[in-house]
This record gives structure tokens, sequence and C-alpha cells, in this order.
């Protein structure tokens, strides 16, 4: 069995109050981190531990921050994506909900790993009930001296702040989020530069996700070898998992980075409701490819997904019954990524639109013949002509269910009508 | 706090004060229950920045409305973990009983109805976002039960007479 340890204060009564982080041994890895390591040995740490970012592109998190310059006339900032907008996805909220103090802990190791003294955590503002535990937990951090000036006798100094969001997905796009910060409009930046060297008010700055941080304390205290003897090796770790759809137990299920999907469904989230059969299930949030019944014995990690055609994502597991008609999701998924288009650039902002008004004709029994050629035609002309990658997971997804599911589009067109209904 | 005295303090975490543009709408959205021009205009002042930037957030970012919204804002997510969990009978059944459309608002003033994109909550879809709080795992009976507990909360309001209801076992 495996020992939760992301989720392991998660259920505990009151875990979100100081009091009970600390008697699980709360902030022990942040004394340990500032009483026996240089800020060189955490980044070296957290890279020999091959930790890479939740957030959706798994980037290796230790060679993020090496990339910040040593010295810099400007202030560093660390940035704590929390927005977590893509459907399916609900970690980073329960997270900031039930323990936030790991989060806090995670976020002053690794701003005193980068040379930072402020970091900003950015949160959707539906989340009222996170940000009110994360401003108490802050607050009672601060108090204990874990937070603030001179922290436990070093000479590191640290805040945090809670940046509260305004809903909109591209949000969640790190160089977006930094023009958020900003007080802009949300629109994804050129890059280079890169954050780390040019990011808020053009400072060096680290962007990570909720999970990426708190995966940081446990590093410190277990060591780099115990994280990567966790799963494969190349992508290593404990993982959230959050499972939802058609299953009898959705939730958040905390299991080795590389668990086989069908694993996770079966014996963890329940499987199937009685009398159904999967039919397909969405692996990392509705931007990664879905993958068909017969494909789920595919190891949950970022690698093994990729090889597959699909990504990790955020692991926001959808799992989607032989009930449902997969051109109804499709048809949402783009919608989704159509309302939430920035409208920086023509393929997303137009494209997508086109998609939409095609896909909702063929699911109204509308479609025309040659339908299926402009799906696949529009999709060649978004993917990799997009400004950032909202648009080519769109394009990507839809990819996929053109080809997994082909048959029950054509099937629409032919039929003149949706046939799950 | 006046709504001033909270958002010099909100500025306070930020070394530029546009930054706290998006803040300072938040607090002002509370305080007001929506953002019309004299409320953008005084966010502005007190923060002295350009006002375009201010008319240019409040209209970008969805949680922001410059239009008077219901008492209490039903925000129905319509994405797809919650679309496989049958929100669209929740929402038909929403504009039944309430006698408008999505996007409408009762004519007491009491209820808007909305449907949003995933609200990170999809563990408990189907879900609705009402206010500050999260509802989920909802049917069609916890969706009644909910709106007379909403109704009570109004004195001599027109429902008033539904908040004997059950409300829901949670
Ligand atoms: C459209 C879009 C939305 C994104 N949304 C999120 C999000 O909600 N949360 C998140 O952590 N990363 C999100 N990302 C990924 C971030 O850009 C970035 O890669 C991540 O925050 C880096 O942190 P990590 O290295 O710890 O994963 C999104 C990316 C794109 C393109
Ligand atoms: S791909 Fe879409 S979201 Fe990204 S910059 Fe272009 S228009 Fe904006
Ligand atoms: S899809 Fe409804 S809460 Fe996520």
């Amino acid at each position: 069995m495996f020992e939760p340890v992301l989720l392991k204060n998660v259920y505990v009564p009151d875990g979100h109050l100081i009091a009970t982080y600390e008697a699980g041994g709360g902030y022990r890895a942040l004394e340990k981190a500032l009483k026996e390591y240089t800020p060189h040995d955490i980044v070296e740490l957290v890279k020999r531990s091959n930790l890479r970012g939740r957030g959706g592109a798994g980037f290796p998190t230790g060679m993020k921050w090496s990339f910040v310059p040593k010295r810099a006339d400007k202030p560093k900032y660390l940035c704590c994506n929390a927005d977590e907008g893509e459907p399916g996805t609900f970690k980073d909220r329960i997270i900031m909900e039930r323990d936030p103090h790991q989060l806090i802990e995670g976020m002053a190791i690794s701003a005193y790993a980068i040379g930072a003294e402020v970091a900003y955590v950015y949160v959707r503002g539906e989340y009222v009930l996170a940000i009110r535990r994360l401003e108490q937990a802050i607050a009672e951090a601060e108090a204990k001296g874990y937070l603030g000036a001179r922290i436990l006798g070093s000479d590191f100094n640290f805040v945090v702040h809670v940046h509260c969001g305004a809903g909109a997905y591209i949000c969640g796009e790190e160089t977006a989020m930094l023009d958020s910060l900003e007080g802009k409009r949300a629109q994804p930046r050129l890059k280079p530069p890169f954050p780390a060297v040019a990011g808020l008010y053009a400072s060096p700055t680290v962007i990570n996700n909720v999970e990426t941080l708190v995966c940081v304390p446990h590093i410190v205290a277990r060591g780099a070898d115990w994280f990567r003897g966790i799963g494969p090796e190349k992508s290593p770790g404990p993982k959230l998992y959050c499972v939802s759809g058609h299953v009898r137990k959705p939730g958040l299920y905390e299991l080795p980075m590389g668990i086989p999907l069908r694993e996770l469904i079966e014996d963890h989230a329940g499987g199937p409701p009685t009398g159904r059969k999967i039919k397909a299930v969405i692996p990392g949030g509705v931007s990664a490819p879905v993958i068909p019944e017969q494909g789920l014995d595919v190891g949950m990690d970022f690698d093994s997904l990729a090889a597959v055609g699909s990504m990790l994502g955020s692991a926001g597991v959808i799992v989607v019954d032989d009930t449902t008609c997969m051109v109804r999701v499709a048809t949402r998924i783009i919608e989704f990524f159509h309302h939430e288009s920035c409208g920086k650039c023509t393929p997303c902002r137009e494209g997508l639109n086109w998609v939409v008004k095609v896909l909702r004709r063929i699911e109204a029994g509308e479609g025309a013949a040659g339908d299926m050629e402009q799906l696949d035609m529009l999709c060649k002309g978004i993917f990799g002509n997009t400004f950032c990658a909202l648009g080519d997971g769109a394009a990507m997804g839809l990819r996929a269910s053109l080809t997994h599911f082909r048959d029950e589009f054509v099937a629409h067109i032919e039929e003149r009508r949706c046939p799950f209904v | 706090m006046t709504m001033r005295e909270k958002i010099e303090q909100a500025a306070a975490r930020y070394p530029d004060r546009r930054s706290a543009i998006m803040p300072a709408l938040l607090i002002a959205q509370r305080q007001h229950g929506h953002l019309p021009g004299p409320v953008l205009e005084e966010v502005a002042e007190i923060l002295g920045v350009e006002r375009i930037w201010v008319y240019e957030l409040a209209t970008f970012y969805t949680l922001f409305h410059t239009e008077p919204v219901g008492k209490f804002h039903l925000q129905l997510c319509d994405n797809v973990s919650c679309m496989l969990r049958r929100s669209e009978d929740l929402l038909r059944h929403l504009e039944d009983v309430l006698g408008i459309e999505k996007g409408g608002t009762t004519a007491d003033g009491l209820f808007t109805l909305s449907t949003v994109e995933c609200l990170g909550a999809c563990e408990m879809a189907p879900v609705m976002q009402v206010g500050d709080d999260y509802h989920g795992n909802l049917d069609i009976a916890r969706i009644d039960a909910l709106l007379a507990r909403l109704r009570a909360t109004v004195p001599h309001s027109i429902g008033a007479d539904l908040a004997a209801a059950e409300p829901p076992g949670e």
C-alpha cells in the first residue's frame, strides 16, 4: 500500500491550522533547509530528485530554478500558479483548503533556493474558501516566525501575498499570469525572454504549480533518492490524480507516478457505474487528447502518456462511459477553448470559432458531406500556428477525437441525427 | 474599514499600483454588488491609475460585473465532468422553477442564473456556485431545497413561504 505524502494532512481534522501542521512534523523541512543547506544545495537536491512541474508541461523544476541569475540588481519573485482552470482538475483547491501550510512551507524553501523575498500566489477568484484558508495560514505562519524577517534565526526574509484571479482560464498560462499580476489584461507574452530572466515587473521570476511546490518540503525532509525511487525514474514522485465523470468514486487520489490508468480507475475510483462500460478517458484535463478504452493500460506519467500521443497535463482524469456521445464531448471541449481564447492570435480566435460551428451542426444532425475533411483541415491550420499552448491543446484534442471516434462523427452526418439521443 | 482603506491595504502588497486594480475591483464589487461606471472611476481615482486600465480589466475578466446581478447569482457548471453527470437537467429545472432563461434575472431581483466553465470541483459534479459557496453532488431535490434556503434568508420575499421546506441532508 502506498502511504500518502502530499495528502497526509488533508483528511486530518483541522488540518488547515498551524498547530495540526506542526504536530505532523510541519515546518521542520524549512528549518532543515535554512540550517543545513545553502540555496545552491537546495537547487541541486531538487535537480537530483527529478521533480517535474505538475502544472501541465512537466518541465524539470530544479533546472528551471537554475536559470535564475545568481546575481541580479532587481528583486526576484516566486509565483505560485493556483489558477487551476483546466476542466477536470481540482487538486490544488483541495491542498489549499485543507493543508495550506504545506504550500507555504514549499514556497518558503523554494524562495530560499532561488533568492526571492516575495511570493505571489495567484488563486482563481472562485476559490473563496481556499483564499480565506491561505490568508489565515499566512497570518499564522507570520506570527510563528516561519514567514517575515530573519526566518528561524537565519538571514532569509520572505513574505507571501495572495492575488485573487477574476475568471479567465488563460491566466493559468504563466506569462499571461504575469501580465494579470501587473494589472493588465491576461495575454501570453512572447518568449524569450523567459520569466526566469525577465518575468514579473521585468525581474527574474519562477512560476510553479501548487503541487510542484508542495513536493519540495518532502524532498528536503526525505532526500532526492527517496523521491526518485517512487514511480519511473525520469518522471518520479508521489502524484495527485483528480478522477471525475463516470466512475463510482470520483475524488482526489494520491498514488505513485506511472500507475496504470486502468488501475487508477478500476481499483481506486471504483470503475464505471453498474451496467456501463468505459468508452474513453481524458487523462490530463481537457487539453489532453482522449484515450479509447483499449489504451487504458498506459502508465500515468509524462513520458508514457506522450508516447501514446496524449499527455499527463494536470492529471485531471475524466472517465466517459458507453452511453455518451463523443461528438458532444468534443463539442463541449472546443466550446470551452473558444470561450477562453484570449483573442491574441488568429488561428486560435477564428479557427476555434469555425470548429465550434461545424461541430455544433454535426451534433445537431445537420452535418454535411465534407465536414470531416473541413475539421481535419482546421486542426492542421491551428496546430503549431498559435502563440500559446491553448490553441495547440484544442487542436490536438480534437484530432484525437476525430481519429479514435471517427465512426461516431460519420454516423451523425449520415443518419442526420445524434445516435445517442 | 472603508473601501478606500481596503484598497490601500491591497495596494501595499505590490511595488506598482497598477497591480492593485484587480484586487480593488474585487473589493469594490463586494461593496456595491456590481461595477457601474462611477465605481470604476472611484477605483481609478483611489489608485491614481489610468481610467482606461480599470475599464479594461472590468470588462476582460468574467467575475467582474458591470451590470447588476441578482442577490443570489446561481452559477451552474456545465463543463465536461458536470455535463457527464447531467448538469443540463438541472439547468432545465432551474429555468422552469425560476421562470427565466440562462443569463436572466428573476423579476424580484433575487436570482440570476448563469452557466459557467469548470469550477474546479469536479469530484462533486454537478456543481453550482452561489455567492462564495460551492454546492456539489446536486440533483433536483437538492436544488429545490437550496433555493428554499436562499429565499428564507431574505425577509418578506415572495418566496418566503417556501422556506419551511426541508434543508438537504449534507
Ligand atoms: C492555456 C494554459 C493554461 C494553463 N493553466 C495552468 C493552471 O491553471 N495551473 C498551472 O499550474 N499551470 C497552468 N499552465 C501551465 C503554466 O503555463 C506553467 O507551465 C506552470 O504553471 C509551470 O509550473 P510547473 O513547472 O510547476 O508545472 C497552463 C498553460 C497553458 C498554456
Ligand atoms: S493560442 Fe489562443 S489563447 Fe493562446 S495567445 Fe493565441 S489566441 Fe490567445
Ligand atoms: S466540470 Fe464542473 S466543476 Fe469541473
